[in-house]
């Protein structure tokens, strides 16, 4: 897959978004081809989890210009799945898994109407594809962390999207959750599904990803994995919250970004 | 014997317009009452209900149909919410508490001015079922079809803004325009209960079988056809006793429906509060 020859699909332009009185995005310009899958690393406040809301239409972009397949944003009403790194649903709602999973299926149907079979069949191999077939009767409020959060992938599955938009789907969840989400975007990458996925993760990033964007409120660099991390644009992109690891012999180099806090003091007596 | 007991009131004519019209108020008060339960929004019926009083004073000294103006009064304060929260300067709660307080005042300001009005006051607070006329019944059922058509046929559209408004997002659903929507369909069945439970009762007919649905249930369509039936049968039986024990109709119909709330609270599979005494961990 040569970036060059592929016709871009996801196409951002100068796009400045402003959250809460604070620039979250500054000029940002990047094209994504159909079909790739692009890990999006940055500390955090980087804009990550912005760059997807504005991308889904939840946060309005200040300046700057979007579009996908050649069309502006919002001219497609389904082409983009978002699985958030928390939902914010209410967890006591009276809907089953499966309910949940055929609301993938509503931008499809559009408006007045209702399910038919060939939906039902969809949820169910979403379903299945994730391994809860078997919770497709049980209330959503039920099942586990893990659970809920396979339940809002297989809808994102359901939903047939031209881009997947996945915020730090490996934070917080088990390591059955974490496997079933890695074989997924083994077989999204055959659908030619596009899928952008934040993580703070430079592992994971380096090892499953052919493209990867460092960004912190710019874009830092965007291209392959082996063009982009290098020690140079992941400081600029963490700043000092990075320490390096020289592994001798395969020259191999290993970068692990600390995302949230200061390394614990060894002295805690005073707090005792 | 039964029959004769069930039977007997048919006879009267007022009986009939008044089963039928606690029946569909019954039924519509209860399908919508699912979405006041999910969302929260108990407070917002309750200020819609107060809020069309002004509307009927109104009418009342134009001497034109109560139902009409109490229609324009519901469907302006529910507007007038929307309007004020729209932004997210004023919360919707904020907007609601200052629209309710000022158009109940102006309702009672308005009312005080009207010498001879006591009886017909407490119609509007307490409702007068047994008063519906056959004109009054054929407004109330037209009502009930345009808003239960509406649920039936947005039914997917609210359940995603209702449950998950991200997604609604990402579908590029029109979400403020179906909560507007939303809001002109919950005044419309306030204007539909006046005459059934009055003012002061509707919130109750709103909430009460919607929440015991919810604790009977696991799906929304569940919840609303059950609470449908409950909200029937409270209107059937609470016109019934009101009839039988001489006391008054909208009062003995919320009653009835809290009963079979307490009933279900106490004993319901899952979620009932003996069962989760039994199994404290599930």
């Amino acid at each position: 897959m040569s970036l060059p020859d592929e016709p871009a699909r996801l196409e951002l332009y100068h796009v400045t978004v402003a959250y809460g009185g604070q620039l979250a995005l500054q000029d940002v310009t990047l094209q994504v081809p159909h079909g790739a899958q692009v890990a999006v690393v940055g500390p955090n406040g980087a804009g990550k989890s912005t760059l997807f809301k504005v991308l889904v239409g939840l946060l309005p972009v200040q300046a700057g210009q979007i579009f996908i397949h050649g069309r502006p944003l919002g001219a497609h009403h389904d082409c983009v799945a978002y699985v958030p790194q928390r939902e914010e649903v209410d967890w006591r709602f009276p809907v089953t898994v499966a309910d949940v999973v055929m609301m993938g299926r509503y931008g499809r149907l559009g408006w007045l109407k209702r399910p038919k079979a060939y939906d039902r069949a969809i949820v169910m191999r979403s379903l299945e594809q994730l391994g809860i077939a078997e919770l497709a009767d049980r209330p959503i409020g039920e099942l586990s962390g893990g659970q809920q959060r396979r339940t809002f992938l297989a809808r994102a599955l359901a939903q047939e999207p031209h881009i997947l938009l996945m915020d730090e789907p490996f934070t917080g969840v088990d390591a059955a959750t974490q496997e079933t989400t890695m074989r997924l975007l083994e077989q999204l990458r055959d659908k030619c599904v596009t899928v952008l996925l934040s993580t703070h993760d430079l592992n994971l990033a380096a090892t499953h990803f052919e493209q990867v964007i460092l960004l912190n409120k710019r874009l830092i660099r965007y291209g392959s994995a082996e063009q982009v991390l290098t020690p140079e644009t992941i400081t600029e992109t963490f700043g000092g919250q990075v320490f390096w690891l020289e592994i001798h012999g395969g020259g191999q180099r290993m970068a692990t970004a600390s995302h949230c806090c200061p390394p614990e003091p060894i002295d805690s007596t005073k707090r005792r | 014997m039964i029959i004769d007991w069930l039977i007997t009131p048919l006879s009267y004519g007022f009986m009939q317009r008044g089963l039928i019209a606690s029946m569909l108020v019954g039924i519509l008060c209860a399908v919508v009452g699912c979405y006041i339960v999910l969302r929260s929004m108990a407070f917002l019926g309750d200020a819609l209900a107060h809020g069309i009083l002004p509307g009927v004073a109104v009418a009342y000294l134009l001497q034109i149909n109560l139902t009409l103006g109490a229609l324009a009064a519901g469907v302006a304060v529910a507007l007038g919410i929307a309007f004020l929260s729209r932004q997210g300067t004023i919360k919707e709660d904020t907007a609601i508490g200052i629209l309710f307080a000022a158009s109940l005042s102006l309702g009672v300001l308005l009312i005080s001015t009207i010498r001879t009005y006591a009886v017909d006051l407490t119609h509007i607070l307490f409702g007068n079922v047994l008063g519906v006329s056959p004109a009054d019944l054929w407004l109330m059922g037209g009502l009930v079809c345009v808003v239960l058509t509406t649920i039936i046929l947005l039914y997917k559209e609210f359940l995603v803004i209702s449950f998950d408004p991200v997604h609604a997002a990402a579908l590029r659903l029109p979400a403020n325009l179906l909560r507007h929507l939303m809001l002109v369909l919950l005044a419309l069945t306030v204007v539909v209960s006046l005459q059934t439970v009055g003012v002061g009762l509707v919130a109750a007919m709103l909430v009460t079988p919607g929440a015991t649905a919810y604790l009977l249930t696991r799906r929304l369509s569940e919840m609303m056809i059950l609470a449908a039936a409950l909200g029937a049968f409270s209107g059937i039986v609470g016109l019934y006793l009101s009839f039988y024990f001489n006391v008054a109709s909208g009062a003995a119909v919320v009653l009835t429906a809290t009963a079979l709330f307490l009933l279900t609270f106490l004993l319901a599979p899952r979620k009932g509060l003996l069962w989760q005494r039994r199994r404290p961990h599930s």
